[in-house]
């Protein structure tokens, strides 16, 4: 038995070559299957509502891959949807995909599964199951009451379960919320009840398409075929390949645990697995473990408002200024602390002398000239505004003993100097909770379009 | 004496979701990468970033000739303040960082 699965691009959005899918097309994939997900671009995302890749570029990579999927009868599966996976993000892409298929006159059978959490049935779980925040450095503290009504929206990560239903329900495309990267990839596999750690392994190679090949892509595609007892993975594009390195690298990336990839369940054990490159570019993986877990949780995740972001960019030549930097913009900051109350942070960045790495920073010698990055956060946005003008105009001004540049100490690149970024959210669950149930947290809608 | 930057093919940093930068340092041979992992201890590690020790973790990745070196972040990925959304760019003070063996 295989399975036969093409990962066209390492997040729906990113891109590919048109000319990759067709040869992918060539090799008779089962499903193609691509996450759209990632929470590296921060929590705004999921606290906006909001994908972090543009529609039109949605828009592009569906049109390829529905009609791939048509014309060939070759079931689509899409991930965390919109990039953070919640209602708002699922949603979105469902209309894209809907305008496409319109325009195309296509009929399709849609299974969308959606993973958001009900605030107010979570807080009535937090009393019956048991729960813990993730990760070893995690900051959040305990998963409370307050922490859930502060958040503007909150998903679960699925497992593999959700998507296997969906399959089920043989739809032409899936649509998924918020799920584990390798949850499109493992679930036919597991339906046919294939190795489930080779399936995981497998779903964690393509999750990012060709980045695992060399050289390296995240906006082309991989093919992976899982067979009994291995896996084979190789990149149909001819200007690139698999290498054992490519592909036994990948397992470092992102994670801070090279060994084992949880799912909900279980997770793979790929301390045992070995790697080896079959020619023509291809890599067969041979060894994978997977272990059960006796208690099954799930993660949450949740975002919350920190407030409105205005940002102020000014650049200094002066020496003397760059050398008392430290000194003079707090002298600046306690000025206005002083002068206007009320709710904000404020948060200085010197780019070009220890922006980038703060007080790790080995080496924080400015050069000849010197980038301030002035940050506030309010959750009263005129009040954010005033402040960053304040410190500005403040900072321009601020004489102090030897100051020889009596004009100005700040070199503006832009009127209005001060600019809105926006909302500034920040995570406010991050959590595992048990889960009685594989598709306790899922909700499963199938559509004819 | 070599320097890391001279012995490794790939140093990088990246998000291991957002409370943790992970350090990947990949050698071309796997002799290396065990001399590596026995010189970059925690303690190490942690004098250069300014950390405890207790925090840091290190681990050997045989199958990719590679040293993980896990970080916890002082703020969490694109929180207000933080300075490096992705993690990408916490690479640095490895590049520099002498080491008193060798490497084909």
């Amino acid at each position: 038995m295989e399975t036969r699965i093409y990962a066209p691009t390492a997040i729906l959005g990113y891109g590919f070559p048109k000319e990759s899918l067709e040869l992918a097309l060539l090799e008779e994939p089962d499903i193609i299957a691509v996450d759209a997900g990632s929470t590296d671009p921060g929590p705004y995302y999921l606290g906006e509502g909001v994908p972090f890749v543009t529609d039109s570029m949605l828009y592009r990579d569906l049109t390829l891959l529905i009609e791939a999927s048509y014309k060939h009868e070759i079931p689509l599966a899409i991930g965390t949807a919109g990039g953070a996976g919640a209602k708002p993000h699922v949603d979105k892409t469902l209309a894209i995909i809907k305008r496409i298929l319109n325009k195309k006159g296509y009929k399709a059978r849609i299974a969308v599964v959606y993973s958001d959490v009900n605030k107010q049935k979570l807080i009535e779980l937090l009393k019956q199951r048991k729960h813990f925040s993730l990760g070893r450095n995690n900051p959040l503290g305990d998963l409370t009451e307050e922490r859930i009504r502060e958040s503007t929206r909150i998903v679960a990560q699925l497992g593999v379960e959700p998507i296997m239903k969906a399959l089920e329900e043989e739809p032409d495309i899936i649509v998924a919320g918020r799920v584990v990267d390798v949850a499109v990839f493992a679930a036919l596999p597991w339906i046919k009840k294939q190795h489930k750690g080779l399936a995981v392994h497998l779903g964690k190679v393509l999750e990012c398409g060709a980045i695992a090949a060399e050289p390296g892509s995240g906006s082309d595609g991989m093919m992976g075929v899982l067979r009994n007892g291995e896996f084979e993975v190789y990149p149909v594009n001819p200007s690139r390949r698999a290498t054992v390195l490519s592909v036994a690298e990948h397992a470092l990336y992102e994670r801070t645990d090279p060994f084992r990839e949880y799912v909900p369940g279980g997770y793979a054990d790929l301390s045992q697995a070995t790697y080896e490159e079959a020619g023509d570019g291809h890599v067969v993986v041979k060894g994978t473990g997977w272990v059960d877990l006796e208690e099954r949780y799930v993660k949450l995740e949740g975002a919350r408002l920190a407030g409105h972001r205005y940002v102020v960019v000014a650049g200094v030549r002066d020496p003397l200024f760059i050398s008392r930097r430290e000194e003079l913009v707090d002298k600046a900051i306690e000025a206005v602390k002083e002068r206007i109350h009320g709710e904000y942070n404020i948060y200085v960045h010197f780019y070009g002398a220890n922006a980038v790495m703060g007080y790790r920073e080995p080496n924080p010698v400015p050069g000849h000239e010197l980038g301030i990055i002035i940050e506030v956060v309010s959750r009263d946005k005129e009040l954010a505004k005033t402040i960053a003008g304040a410190v500005r105009s403040t900072l321009l001004h601020l004489g102090w003993p030897g100051r020889i540049t009596t004009a100005g100490n700040l070199a503006l690149p832009f009127s209005p100097s001060d600019l809105y970024a926006g909302k500034a959210y920040e995570w406010s669950i991050w959590h595992l909770i048990e889960e009685h149930d594989p598709l306790e947290f899922s909700f499963i809608r199938v559509l004819e379009v | 004496m070599a320097r890391l930057i001279d012995v490794a093919s790939i140093i990088r940093s990246k998000n291991a979701g957002p409370f943790a930068i992970t350090i990947d340092i990949l050698f071309r041979e796997k002799e290396c990468a065990v001399k590596a992992y026995s010189y970059l201890t925690p303690e190490r590690i942690a004098s250069l970033y300014k950390e405890n020790p207790s925090r840091i973790e290190v681990i050997l990745y045989e199958p990719a000739n590679a040293v993980k070196i896990n970080i916890p972040r002082k703020i969490p990925a694109g929180h207000p303040g933080d300075t490096d959304v992705y993690g990408a760019q916490q690479h640095a003070p490895l590049l520099e960082l002498e080491i008193p063996f060798g490497c084909k």
